[in-house]
């Protein structure tokens, strides 16, 4: 059973095949297995597992992938709109938790 | 390796061994006893007796993500470069950035690292990957990062196998065990929450028609802090443990889920006096609390993203608030017919 289902349809992945060079690194970074290689081209076969964790993007040389990264924790949300900033893992203030 | 001929200072040797301390250590932190302060100094470190040709693996700062490291490499000559993440994980600190392209090439400059090695590799966990960019630093300091396993555990393989990864070696888990470590650590975490909470209901259930009765407390307060102490229970401890086998992929309908459930078992087995009005009340401010808190589990979890999170709190804060108000408005009604 795969225990880790989240939403479906949300995640901002997108993905440009035309410009993908082939290099393999976001089947490399991903920690949820969202690409796979299809011949000489990354391929996009699982979207909706995408968490915005921005790897794939920071490693894409031709910059054939676009996502906007963000952690997926309510309390930064909150913090973040409490605080009037982005949702970021300072919570708490300083350094702490996460 | 001969330093003297290279006038260079010899780095810190660790072994992969981990004293008492160190497991006292990593106890303590997991329930966020002085989490802040554990940390290694920043640099470069010799795991065994690495040479020229040797490994060098990158980590953070955050002494229990190093100590593992060492230990997961017993047995190796490596190099291990610790990054300054402020006694942040790797991947969280990823996240932020502080376990990022620009520190990575800082430390690889100021450990003089590529005096020390022949080879230009570095293997940074893959869940760095947030923060580093692979050709920004090969750019910028020689070096080629090689993406290894997500768990040191892996990275022994990775290394004999020629830098290969499985796919579960690439992949992020989130099981039953993970899952306990982590609410063990929220709960430490936002424990003070709930004594706040247990006593301003104890408080408020003083309240009466013609005034307010410090008897009531023990009377009926003892028991709202009960239902408190179960719901929270319910959000932060039962719901994430049950997590693949509640309904809703929203987390917040999973908490909503547990805590109405817990609290219908409670009504099952109490059999107390309760009126009809104040237990629905209570039914309501039971799921609001426990979604609530299943909720922020998103932040624990390894594969909510913003966006899920953003469009689950549009539809259970809402909810939430909804139902604290109708609940409560339903324990004022009772307290007063």
């Amino acid at each position: 059973m795969d225990t880790q289902q989240y939403l479906k349809n949300v995640a901002t992945l997108e993905y440009e095949p035309s410009l993908c060079i082939g290099c393999r690194l976001c089947v490399e970074v991903c920690p949820h297995s969202v690409f796979k290689m299809a011949g000489k081209k990354a391929e996009v076969i699982k979207p909706d597992k995408c968490m915005e964790c921005g790897a794939c993007e920071l490693n894409c040389v031709p910059g054939a992938l676009k996502v906007k990264q963000g952690v997926g924790c309510a309390a930064a949300v909150i913090s973040g709109f409490l605080k009037g900033t982005e949702p970021n893992c300072d919570c708490g203030g300083g350094q702490t938790c996460c | 390796m001969d330093y003297t001929n290279l006038s260079l200072a010899r780095p810190p040797v660790v072994s992969s061994f981990w004293l008492p301390k160190d497991h006292l250590g990593a106890l303590r932190v997991r329930f966020s006893l002085g989490r802040n302060r554990y940390r290694v100094n920043p640099g470069l470190y010799g795991l065994g007796r690495p040479g020229k040709d040797s490994e060098v693996i990158v980590t953070a700062n955050y002494k229990l993500s190093f100590d593992l490291v060492r230990r997961k490499l017993s047995g190796l000559d490596v190099w291990i470069l610790v990054l300054e993440t402020y006694g942040i994980n790797v991947w969280c600190a990823a996240g932020k950035g502080t376990f990022g392209t620009d520190e990575l090439i800082k430390q690889v400059k100021e450990s003089q690292l590529s005096l020390y090695v022949s080879h230009r590799r570095l293997i940074v966990p893959q869940l760095g990957a947030p923060g580093v960019s692979a050709h920004k630093v090969k750019a910028a300091s020689g070096f080629s990062v090689k993406f290894g396993p997500v768990r040191a555990a892996d990275t022994k393989e990775y290394i004999s196998s020629g830098y290969k990864k499985s796919e579960a070696m690439r992949t992020v888990e989130f099981k039953f065990k993970d899952r306990l470590i982590l609410t063990a650590v929220e709960l430490a975490n936002s424990v003070h929450y709930l004594l706040v909470a247990i006593i301003i209901v104890a408080l408020l259930s003083g309240i009466h028609s013609e005034g307010y009765s410090f008897a009531l407390i023990w009377k009926e307060g003892l028991r709202a802090g009960l239902y408190v102490l179960a719901a929270y229970m319910s959000g932060a401890f039962l719901a994430p443990l049950l997590l693949p086998l509640l309904p809703f992929r929203y987390f917040g309908g999973k908490g909503l889920v547990s805590g109405l459930l817990v609290f219908g078992f409670i009504m099952l087995l109490g059999r107390t006096e309760i009126p009809i009005l104040s237990m629905l009340g209570w039914f309501l401010i039971s799921g609001a609390i426990s979604s609530f808190l299943t909720m922020n589990f998103t932040g624990a979890s390894t594969y909510t993203s913003l966006s899920g999170v953003r469009k689950e709190m549009g539809i259970f804060v809402p909810l939430q608030i909804a139902f604290i108000l109708a609940g409560l408005a339903l324990l004022i009604i009772s307290k007063f017919i």
